[in-house]
């Protein structure tokens, strides 16, 4: 089995109307053994900014630190704050810097520019190849059965109410088709002016 | 003799508390050829000597306004070998931030980055401080606005609105503080410039002794001799 899969896991962003949306599930497992049902891997990187890591749990708390210290180096030298855009050249960067020995982690951006507001998705594979749509972005051991949902439900132009209702039925039924992702969600609803959390119970098996 | 036991490393303190060879730096700059750099509201404008030492060189081969990225273009006073080596650094330096962070380089990044390099020649084992100060001028594209800046070899830099450089450096910004105005467009700080040069040039000036950049929201350029004749012309 792939290393990528060892404690299972997923997360998916996706574009809005002038708002983004991120979920993840809960589950850290070892092979299929679950061991906690309380690890989110969605993080808040900057007010307006969340940064999903999907793979190795070790990994994902390295790259976790490591960014989180190059990015307060950037704003320190340059009195600013860090746009997606530039977090996502950044962190694809970082990730080629191990291009022979990488981070088993996959990566997915989701936010706001923080001047202009413009929604900005992103993810990559484990050595920063970055792919930026303009739906949306999957990760982890249930990345096909995320294309199928999102492919499904989404459209353009969803309202943040509607954007929280197609993510988070994309994130349950494809989750529950597979054994190793899934024990209950969270999803994130980023607009202009506030950040919505939501907790989502699902079947815990 | 005094002076002397302190004048060969770079990094001993002299007892009234100077580094010598920055000081003969500094004065490798002031006997080099002026150059003059203005800020505007929509633009700033960096201008300088060139003047050949002999009637048999090639003209317009030898440049001394450079182009650092699409954004950013320098001019120095000094030693022209000196220039070309931090001309290529800051190059790379442009370059590399705009390949990890996919923006172009904010001016005082650039800025504070070759400030650091022409630091690092004060103070590394082998090496001699630069003999040459920079201008270096562009657009911040997020703050939308221009910038001028100046290098020095001892690595401190400084924004200026206008100043001037090398040979008649004092004069030059004597003649700037009466000239300069808040409000100046971008060709009343090309003429300007040009005026400020001619106030110490030496013989008739032409557009092939002269050289002239500019930098706006559309980016840098070095001005052709047939754009200099016609500001000349104004004159």
């Amino acid at each position: 089995m792939s290393i990528l899969a060892y404690n299972g896991g997923c997360v998916v962003a996706m574009r809005g109307k002038d708002c983004v949306a991120i979920a993840t599930d809960h589950r850290f497992g070892v092979q299929a053994q679950t061991i906690d049902t309380d690890f989110e891997k969605v993080h808040q990187v900057a007010p307006k900014m969340f940064l999903g890591l999907v793979g190795l749990q070790t990994d994902i708390l390295t790259v976790r630190e490591r960014l989180a210290f190059r990015k307060k180096l950037y704003e320190i030298r340059e009195n600013r704050e860090m746009t997606p855009k530039v977090f996502s050249s950044m962190l694809s960067n970082f990730l080629y810097e191990r291009r022979f020995g990488p981070y088993f982690i996959e990566p997915v951006i989701a936010g706001l520019d923080p001047k202009t507001s413009e929604p900005f998705i992103c993810n990559m594979d484990l050595i920063g190849c970055p792919n930026v749509p303009d739906d949306f972005v999957v990760a982890g051991t249930c990345g096909e059965q995320l294309y199928g949902m999102c492919e499904t439900l989404w459209k353009p132009d969803l309202e943040p109410d509607q954007l929280f209702e197609v993510i988070s039925q994309s994130m349950i039924n494809a989750f529950d088709r597979d054994a190793i992702s899934g024990w209950g969600a969270s999803v994130y609803i980023i607009e202009k002016d506030k950040i919505t959390v939501k907790k989502l119970k699902t079947r815990m098996d | 003799m005094a002076t002397e036991r302190y004048s060969f490393s770079l990094t001993t303190f002299s007892p009234s508390g100077k580094l010598v060879q920055i000081e003969y730096a500094l004065a490798a700059v002031a006997a080099g050829a002026s150059s003059v750099g203005i800020l505007a509201s929509n633009g700033v404008v960096i201008a300088t000597e060139n003047k050949p030492k002999s009637t048999l060189y090639e003209e317009g081969t030898i440049h001394r306004v450079e182009m650092v990225a699409e954004h950013i273009g320098m001019v120095y006073s000094g030693m022209g070998p000196d220039y070309r080596l931090l001309v290529r650094n800051a190059r790379k330096l442009a370059q590399n931030y705009f390949l990890t962070y996919k923006e172009p380089i904010p001016v005082v990044q650039l800025v504070q980055r070759v400030a650091n390099l022409m630091q690092e020649y004060t103070q590394s084992g082998g090496v001699r401080p630069f003999g040459v100060s920079l201008l270096i001028c562009g657009w911040d594209h997020q703050e939308e606005r221009p910038y001028l800046f100046q290098c020095d070899p001892s690595g401190s830099y400084f924004a200026w609105k206008a100043t001037a450089m090398g040979k008649n450096a004092v004069n030059g910004k004597t003649f700037l503080e009466k000239r300069y105005s808040d409000d100046l467009e971008l060709d009343d700080a090309i003429y300007n410039a040009i005026k400020t040069l001619k106030e110490s040039f030496e013989g008739k000036m032409t557009a092939n002794h002269i050289e002239v950049g500019i930098c706006d929201k559309t980016g840098f350029k070095r001005l052709d001799t047939a754009t200099i004749n016609d500001h000349l012309a104004n004159i």
